[in-house]
């Protein structure tokens, strides 16, 4: 008997309100007439109209978008091969462990102070997009790692072993058999790392030089003389609706894959 | 054997090498600063060796902050709890072919700037903001709003890592056999007795890692104070802040930064080896 679960859907419905009420009043006071983000007085496209021609932004929002990427694909690389590294146990494996589980529990404050003195002081790299990268895949590998390696192990070895003892040699049962079970993960730990550092602004506000603003970086030191503009309101919206979308589109293309390989199987069983 | 720890240590030497040189060596240099002398010139930190900095730290002055910044840390732990396990739990036991729709509806709010979701609490809890508003229907307004208290400091925070306890109870809860539950209620436990005999126990794993998750980059956070607590409530965070950004006194800020990590690393001890596997 499975009671039908009333409470906990309730209790589940107010989570979700909580969490999606502020993104509901950001797309609300996005096309809010006045400045205001607390009192909506009528209806505009003004803020859009203004953020399409805010250069400022843009070069800001491409900054970020470059580092978010290329430290998304470096973190994803090398936090792949390690999640394999960890599969099977060997000496030394709890060590690695606890290295790898410091991203993850030392405080951004903490991070940012340290490297920020690190880079100035001791190594001499310049503040800017090598400093900002240096960082980012640092603070954003370990969350690879724990989201791949769960992934590889749950894999069933003896999956890859039948492919070996087929006649397929060590790169192709990685290509065909192993890529394939794990790309999922992959996949995920990449869109990890991509919106970590795509949001960072603790550490990043420590490690920007002259022209090389984040757009996090950039929003916080406006946002701070005069509170939040209106713009980036409304190029917040549009990131969420885009994202959204897109979450939409892979889940409903995702289910329809599935049920066409399951209708395949009907047939070809 | 030898192979084996050749392959394992090779596959993680990329890792290894990119977190000792850009986080590991980071946190040694932090340790160094933290014993040097203040420097107001560009040099910061600078010969001979003391511990005035730590004596400064550790002065009683200080102590409110240090307090409430484990609190605000406690009590967003305790709320991410109790929001994320009903969430979790209820995903990975009726969500059925969902489940992964449901995960990314949990994540798609994370997708929008943080600074620009905080601003939105920041309007929604403000005097003629939405909340009080509608608080105002029932009588229940307040005065100028809900701004600048702990409530909306622990708000805030608990909003801003929900995620980070849902995935890890989420992966918990998954591996979790449902019909032990349905085998305690046969046994004739009741509900209270089964949640803490039979469902706690079967999920702790995933309690601990996302409570660590949770507790420690919440202790160190500082915006989300600043923004919605005022200056009033600055937590810990923002003090190693001001250390540095305004170039005050790298020392200083050096050792509140090692207190934080002696935190960590307590924590760290405190959990042991339990719920390795989910982290």
């Amino acid at each position: 008997m499975k009671r039908r679960p009333w409470a906990l859907g309730a209790v589940v419905a107010v989570v979700f309100l909580f969490l999606y009420a502020p993104i509901a009043w950001l797309a609300i006071a996005s096309f809010n007439s006045s400045r205001s983000l607390s009192r909506i007085s009528g209806f505009s496209l003004q803020w859009y109209e203004e953020l399409a021609d805010d250069s400022r932004v843009f070069g800001s929002l491409r900054l970020s978008l470059q580092l978010a990427l290329s430290s998304a694909v470096i973190a994803t690389v090398i936090g792949t091969l390690a999640a394999f590294g960890l599969r099977r146990a060997f000496p030394g494996r709890g060590l690695w462990t606890v290295l790898l589980s410091l991203p993850l529990v030392v405080p951004e404050v903490v991070m940012g102070v340290a490297m920020l003195g690190f880079f100035v002081k001791l190594a001499g790299v310049p503040l800017g997009f090598g400093a900002l990268l240096f960082a980012h895949v640092a603070f954003s590998l370990s969350f690879v790692v724990v989201v791949v390696r769960s992934r590889v192990s749950g894999m069933d070895a003896r999956m890859e072993e039948a492919a070996a003892d087929l006649g397929a040699s060590p790169f192709v049962v990685f290509r065909t058999v192993t890529l394939p079970l794990v790309a999922p993960a992959v996949v995920a730990g990449a869109a990890f790392a991509f919106l970590l550092s795509f949001d960072d602004v603790v550490i990043s506000s420590y490690l920007t030089g002259v022209g090389s603003t984040t757009l996090p970086v950039f929003v916080y030191a406006q946002a701070s003389k005069r509170g939040i503009s209106p713009e980036i309101v409304a190029l917040s919206t549009l990131m969420v609706t885009a994202t959204a979308l897109l979450l939409i589109i892979g889940v409903v293309v995702a289910s329809w894959r599935a049920r066409r390989a399951g209708s395949t199987a009907k047939l070809a069983g | 054997m030898l192979r084996r720890w050749l392959k394992a240590n090779g596959l993680l030497a990329p890792t290894g090498i990119w977190l000792g040189i850009f986080l590991v060596a980071p946190l040694v240099v932090v340790v160094e600063f933290s014993f040097a002398t203040r420097d107001t010139g560009v040099a910061r930190a600078v010969l001979p060796w003391t511990t005035q900095a730590y004596l400064t730290a550790l002065d009683p002055a200080f102590l409110p902050i240090f307090g409430r910044t484990l609190a605000y840390a406690v009590a967003t732990t305790a709320a991410c709890l109790l929001l994320g396990f009903p969430l979790a739990w209820f995903i990975a036991r009726h969500g059925g072919r969902y489940r992964t729709a449901l995960l990314a509806a949990v994540l798609i709010p994370f997708w929008s700037s943080y600074l620009a979701r905080i601003y939105a609490w920041k309007a929604l809890l403000d005097g003629e903001g939405l909340v009080n508003t509608v608080l105002g229907w029932v009588g229940l307004d307040r005065d100028g709003g809900f701004l600048l208290t702990h409530g909306a400091v622990v708000l805030g925070l608990t909003y801003g890592f929900l995620p980070f306890m849902v995935l890890p109870l989420y992966v918990a809860c998954e591996r979790f056999d449902f019909r032990l539950v349905e085998a305690s209620y046969d046994l004739g436990h009741g509900r209270v007795s089964t949640f803490f005999r039979v469902v706690l126990p079967g999920v702790l794993t995933g309690v601990l890692a996302g409570s660590l998750l949770v507790l420690v980059p919440a202790a160190g956070d500082f915006v989300t104070p600043k923004l919605l607590g005022g200056v009033e409530q600055s937590t810990f965070g923002s003090v190693i802040d001001d250390q540095f950004r305004g170039g005050n006194n790298w020392p200083l800020g050096s050792a509140m930064a090692v207190l934080l990590l002696v935190l960590v690393v307590v924590v760290l001890v405190l959990r042991g080896r339990r719920g390795e596997d989910v982290l």
